[in-house]
């Protein structure tokens, strides 16, 4: 669809077929409607670019991180972040992707580490051959996006740690628990949202007095004192996944009571409309009113409430890993990583460790435009 | 008829409050082991060995052998009479740990409140006014990354910056002599030199925030029909707008002081942390780490007294500010 014209006033595409713009409103799906709204937000479509992107990253960590993230290099520690050139002109004139290589020099008085640029250049390559790797699991292969012609170099894009291990692949590692962890926590979230907020908008009365007491209380108790208290409970030996399970649930006691209202003034609204009634009328049973008749309407509400409530875990996870609450290393989150700038010192030392904290904000940014342009296109009816 | 509805709100605090302190209680109980476990480990760890005999003893001595409903029935009937026990690990009252901290603690969200306010509001009413101009796109530029940039996140930057190009050490809220020193005017002084960079750190998330909610909702106010009247009978375009339209868009504003304040606790916590600050956050965490239960609770529920008193403050001022808002 996307290679089609659009008429930018309503958004509908401009096909072949003889039929006017409004005609092919008229018979357009619900979902085709929205999307065509959708599709007029120009920063909700940057939004969903770039967390297309940024799960394409975590699908594929392994192929994209030219290094494994915990491997340490002692010859590296607090590399400073290299910038890809891809004019070479050494000799002649060519496009070649490379990086300056950095000499390391020790101040003889002082002790301090210092990289000075070289004339030497490593030269990357698309698909190149990097350490060996299981594929998702599945098969071996030592073929990476890219990697450098000559196995023995190295290159550090966002820089090294104080272990010199690559900053670049334990971001694009830590890009993938810290994108899941919203989804997982947000899927707990919805499962107690729908739940709270239909039992309490569809029977209302006594129910919908407790349950929306509930909520009061939950919005009123100070999120990050309560998490604080609840994170340290947990057992630091635990396994890397039963931590990782533990902190989405935690995480996710946050999301749902913002769903919880959204369905509940959708069910109260939607009630007594005219083809609830018909339905009963019909005699259908009150599972299949809710669940055949009422959630298919709110779909798109229920999505938009959800990817705006994924950006709220995100930052969650990644204050209490800070914290050094949440996940433990060796997991590597965005938080876990951001663990390492603590510290005033290294920060000044190494200021590139300031990097994951660009990929929280980024992530954080796109799924709140994301969640704004779907919140807007969810009813397409409104106009 | 006001004082009613006071009165009432006020009543309602305390099943909510009584909740609060379950919370608290269960929260602070949730760590497997107690502070015994901990302490133990700690003296492990230095070689020490106490034998069962006074191990025994010692929990009998903390109360840490009774079960767990007579353990919080002690502690609430402490409570009341404003007695929170002893911090295990330091050896005094808890009362006299805490209200210092919670005191600064405060300060500190008063201080951002006010802060966020100042800020919000003439840029808020700003970006409605002059919809879609460049100035409304920087503001809500600025806003959007307000909103997604976590309150450590901008602590840590700041106070790189304040390092690397002022070279000063931006952490604490205190200048080293006045840290221990006893409250006195020079103190106050030296206290507001060092409020303003976690009150911006703080107040950035909730700034961003409230410039959107104001934005929002002068926008639907300014097309209104008694809009029109009042410009058609010549009053000038600024009185025009702080008279009639910003008043009714202020509404939600008073309420925002029910979340904000949560927020600001909440975020004040980790921001503290990162700052050095001597609020509460940081004893909390300590208090949370080495399961000093008595100084943990009374952290949690202060806090969540802190902002269930913010929401009650918050609805009062809104019925007083407006009178279509109904006692209910």
């Amino acid at each position: 669809m996307s290679d089609q014209t659009v008429d930018t006033g309503t958004g509908v595409p401009k096909s072949d077929t003889k039929l006017s713009a409004q005609d092919r409103v008229a018979i357009a799906s619900q979902w085709q409607l929205t999307w065509w709204a959708f599709r007029k937000h120009k920063l909700a479509m940057i939004g969903l670019w770039v967390i297309g992107i940024l799960y394409v990253i975590s699908l594929f960590a392994e192929f994209v991180a030219p290094d494994e993230p915990s491997k340490q290099n002692r010859r590296a520690v607090y590399h400073p972040p290299q910038m890809i050139h891809f004019i070479d002109r050494s000799d002649g004139f060519a496009i070649r992707p490379h990086v300056t290589k950095m000499k390391r020099e020790r101040d003889p008085d002082t002790l301090a580490i210092s990289y000075t640029p070289t004339d030497e250049k490593i030269y990357l390559k698309l698909f190149g051959r990097g350490e060996e790797y299981k594929f998702w699991g599945l098969w071996k292969t030592d073929i990476k996006l890219f990697a450098t012609e000559k196995k023995r170099d190295k290159f550090f894009l966002f820089g090294a740690d104080r272990l010199g291990r690559d900053m670049f692949s334990r971001v694009v590692y830590g890009t993938r628990i810290s994108m899941s962890i919203g989804l997982v926590g947000v899927a707990i979230s919805m499962v107690l949202g729908i739940t709270l907020g239909g039992l309490s908008g569809y029977y209302g009365g006594r129910i919908d007095a407790m349950i929306q007491r509930l909520i009061e209380f939950v919005l009123s108790l100070p999120t990050i004192p309560i998490w604080l208290a609840l994170a340290a409970s947990l057992p630091p030996s635990w396994p890397i996944y039963q931590q990782y399970f533990v902190i989405t649930l935690i995480v996710s006691l946050v999301g749902w009571t913002e769903l919880g209202r959204v369905v509940r003034g959708r069910f109260l609204a939607m009630k007594n409309d005219d083809f609830v009634i018909a339905a009963r009328l019909d005699g259908a049973s009150e599972g299949r009113i809710i669940f055949r008749h009422m959630l298919p309407s709110l779909t798109s509400h229920i999505i938009a409430s959800l990817t705006l409530a994924i950006p709220l875990m995100i930052l969650a996870e990644t204050g209490l890993s800070f914290l050094g609450l949440g996940l433990q290393p060796p997991a590597i989150s965005w938080g876990v990583l951001l663990k390492e700038a603590q510290n005033i010192r290294s920060i000044s030392q190494a200021p590139w460790l300031f990097i994951p904290g660009g990929f929280v904000v980024v992530a954080v940014l796109a799924f709140n435009f994301l969640g704004d342009g779907m919140r807007d296109a969810a009813d397409p009816y409104s106009h | 008829m006001l004082l009613r509805y006071i009165l009432k709100r006020v009543f309602w605090m305390i099943p909510f409050l009584f909740a609060v302190s379950i919370v608290a209680f269960i929260l602070i109980q949730a760590p497997p082991g107690d502070y015994l476990t901990t302490y133990i480990a700690k003296l492990g760890e230095s070689n020490e060995v106490l034998d069962q005999a006074s191990i025994d003893n010692l929990r009998r001595r903390f109360g840490l052998d009774q079960p767990l409903y007579v353990q919080y029935f002690k502690w609430v009937v402490n409570l009341l009479q404003g007695d929170f026990g002893m911090s295990f690990e330091w050896r005094q009252p808890v009362s006299d740990l805490v209200w210092e901290r919670m005191g600064l603690t405060l300060c500190l969200s008063f201080a951002t409140l006010l802060f966020t306010w100042a800020v919000a509001f003439p840029i808020g009413v700003y970006s409605a006014v002059k919809k879609y101009s460049i100035g409304d796109y920087i503001a809500t530029t600025l806003g959007f990354i307000g909103l997604a940039t976590p309150n450590f996140l901008l602590a840590l930057i700041l106070m790189y910056v304040g390092v690397v190009h002022f070279g000063a050490d931006v952490g604490g809220l205190f200048s080293n002599e006045y840290k221990n020193a006893p409250w006195s005017f020079a103190k106050i002084i030296d206290l507001m030199k060092h409020l303003w960079l976690p009150v911006i750190v703080l107040g950035t998330g909730a700034t961003a925030s409230l410039i959107r909610i104001m934005r929002a909702n002068l926008l639907d106010e300014l097309n209104r029909p008694y809009v029109d009247t009042a410009r058609a009978k010549g009053l000038s375009e600024f009185w025009l707008i702080m008279k009639y339209p910003v008043r009714v868009a202020l509404n939600p504003f008073i309420s925002t002081i029910g979340w904000v304040l949560p927020n600001l606790v909440s975020g004040a916590v980790v921001t503290a942390i990162v700052l050095s600050l001597p609020t509460a956050g940081p004893l909390m965490l300590q208090a949370l780490l080495s399961q000093d239960m008595y100084l943990a609770g009374a952290f949690v529920l202060l806090l969540s007294s802190l902002t269930v008193i913010g929401m009650l403050l918050s609805d009062i001022l809104l019925v007083l500010l407006d009178p279509r808002v109904r006692y209910e």
